[in-house]
C-alpha cells in the first residue's frame, strides 16, 4: 500500500502543497524508506513518518511544534556526534542538508558525547572521494545505485553502531567498481560522504545553496544532492 | 557612559585553550562596537589583559577543545568562577578540527613531529615537567564542564558574538538565527 501510493505521488504532499517538513532519507526521485525519522510529524494523534504514511481525507497533521522541533534537533543531534562533523573544513559545507536542518532546527551543538568514528577514506577512484566518517545511512546512493544507475555500488553493512556504508567489490575500493561521475549516485548524496575530486571549495561563501535563504524557505525548490548554479544564476532555478 | 547608579558592570573573561585565537579575533571583530561592550562589562583574565587568573565573573568564554592537562585545570578554573560559562566556537562546541587527530596514535604522532620526520636531526619528545601532557584525544569543552551555552562557526562572526552577548546582557534569551548561525 506504501508502495502504490508513493508512485501515484512521487512528492510527499506537503512539499506539493508549499509547506516545509524536514527530511534526510527521502528523495523525490527515490521510494520513501522513513529511516532518518527527521520528518516525523503528528498525524491523528500518533507520531509518524512525513515520508511514508500515506494522506488519507480528513487526516490531522501537526508539524511545526516546538515538541516535535525538539525531537527533531535530538535526532540531528545524534548524528552530529556519530560522524565527524567537522564542517569548517568540509567542501560540502553550505550545500549540506544535515548543516541546513541544523540551521533551520537552530541546533547549537551536538549535545551528546561525540563518538569520533576512525574509517578511513577511499581515495582509489579517479574522480570521486568517499569519507565514510560523515555517513548518515540514509541510503540514497545504495538506492540510487541500484534502482537507477543497475550497478549496486554501495550497501549498508554491520549491526547496531557498528553498521556503515561499504562499497560492493571485492577489495571493497571505489576504483575496483563500475562506478563513474556520471552516475545518478554519485550526485545524490545529502552530506559530504561522496565527493568529486578537485571541485572542492569552488563557490565563494555566500553563494553556496543554503547561504541566501534557509532551507525552510526553499521548499518547492527542493532537488536534493543536485548543487545549484553558482553566483546570480541561482535565482532562476 | 556609566552603569546606572546601583548597577554593577559584569565582568567578564575569556580564554584561549586548544583554539588558534580566531574566536577571538572575531570578538574583535566588534569593532567599534567594542567601546559599548567596555562600558557594559570589565574583562578579567583574558588574553586581552595581563590578570594571571580568573576571578569571580558573571560570563565565561570559552574558545578551543580540551587538547592537554593544562586546558582541563584553565576550564575548571573557569567553570568555578564564571556565572554563566560559554562554549564560543566550533572547537569548544564539538573538539573542531584538531579533533581530527583523534583517529591518530599520540605517541606516533609526537615521534614523527619530534623525532622521525623529514628535516629533523637528534631530536626528541619534549619531556620537561613544565610542559602539560597532551591527552590521547580532542574533546569539546562541554565534556568536561557543564556548559551554559554554544556559539558554534569557525569562528563565530563579529556579529554573531555581539548578538549573542548583548542577548545575553540585556537578558533576553540569546538567539542567532539566519545568516548569524553557522558552523563553518
Amino acid at each position: 500500500m506504501g508502495r502504490r501510493s508513493w508512485k501515484r505521488q512521487p512528492s510527499p504532499g506537503a512539499t506539493v502543497a508549499g509547506i516545509f517538513i524536514p527530511h534526510l532519507c527521502h528523495h523525490p526521485e527515490f521510494k520513501p524508506q522513513g529511516s532518518c525519522k527527521l520528518c516525523t510529524v503528528k498525524a491523528n494523534g500518533r507520531y509518524v513518518s512525513a515520508c511514508t504514511m500515506p494522506a488519507k481525507d480528513g487526516m490531522e497533521v501537526e508539524n511545526n511544534s516546538p515538541d516535535l522541533n525538539d525531537k527533531r534537533r535530538t535526532l540531528l543531534q545524534m548524528l552530529f556526534v556519530e560522524g565527524n562533523h567537522f564542517c569548517p573544513s568540509c567542501e560540502k559545507s553550505g550545500n549540506c542538508l544535515l548543516q541546513a536542518l541544523a540551521y533551520e532546527l537552530e541546533m547549537l551543538t551536538p549535545h551528546f558525547t561525540q563518538f569520533y568514528p576512525d574509517r578511513p577514506v577511499d581515495a582509489s577512484h579517479p574522480e570521486v572521494l568517499l569519507d565514510f566518517n560523515r555517513c548518515i545511512l540514509c541510503e540514497l546512493c545504495v538506492r540510487a545505485s541500484r534502482d537507477v544507475d543497475r550497478k549496486n555500488v554501495f550497501a549498508l553493512s554491520g549491526r547496531g553502531i557498528g553498521k556503515h556504508l561499504i562499497v560492493n567489490a571485492e577489495s571493497g575500493r571505489l576504483a575496483d567498481t563500475g562506478f563513474s561521475l556520471a552516475d545518478k549516485a554519485a550526485h545524490v548524496c545529502p552530506v559530504g560522504v561522496i565527493l568529486e575530486k578537485r571541485q572542492g571549495f569552488l563557490q565563494p561563501i555566500g553563494c553556496r545553496r543554503y547561504d541566501l535563504q534557509p532551507i525552510g524557505m526553499q521548499v518547492g525548490l527542493m532537488q536534493v544532492g543536485r548543487p545549484p548554479a553558482t553566483g546570480s544564476s541561482e535565482q532562476g532555478s | 557612559m556609566n552603569p546606572p547608579v546601583g548597577q554593577r558592570k559584569l565582568r567578564l573573561a575569556t580564554t584561549s585553550l586548544a583554539g588558534c585565537f580566531g574566536c577571538h579575533m572575531s570578538l574583535l571583530d566588534i569593532d567599534e562596537r567594542l567601546f559599548e561592550l567596555l562600558d557594559r562589562v570589565d574583562l578579567d583574565r583574558s588574553p586581552l589583559t595581563d590578570i594571571k587568573r580568573c576571578g569571580p565573573c558573571d560570563i565565561g568564554l570559552i574558545e578551543g577543545g580540551i587538547c592537554n592537562a593544562e586546558n582541563v585545570h584553565v576550564l575548571r578554573e573557569f567553570r568555578q568562577q564564571c556565572k554563566v560559562l560559554i562554549a564560543l566556537g566550533a572547537c569548544a562546541v564539538n573538539g573542531g578540527l584538531p579533533a581530527q587527530r583523534n583517529h591518530l596514535d599520540l605517541g606516533q604522532c609526537l615521534q614523527e613531529v619530534y623525532r622521525t620526520g623529514p628535516g629533523i636531526v637528534g631530536g626528541q619528545v619534549p619531556n620537561d615537567p613544565e610542559l602539560p601532557l597532551p591527552l590521547n584525544q580532542v574533546h569539546p569543552v562541554h565534556e568536561i564542564v557543564r556548559i551554559d551555552y554554544f556559539i558554534p562557526g569557525c569562528p563565530p562572526s563579529g556579529d554573531a558574538i555581539w548578538k549573542f552577548l548583548t542577548d545575553l546582557l540585556d537578558g533576553r534569551t540569546p538567539r542567532l538565527g539566519h545568516p548569524l548561525l553557522h558552523f563553518d
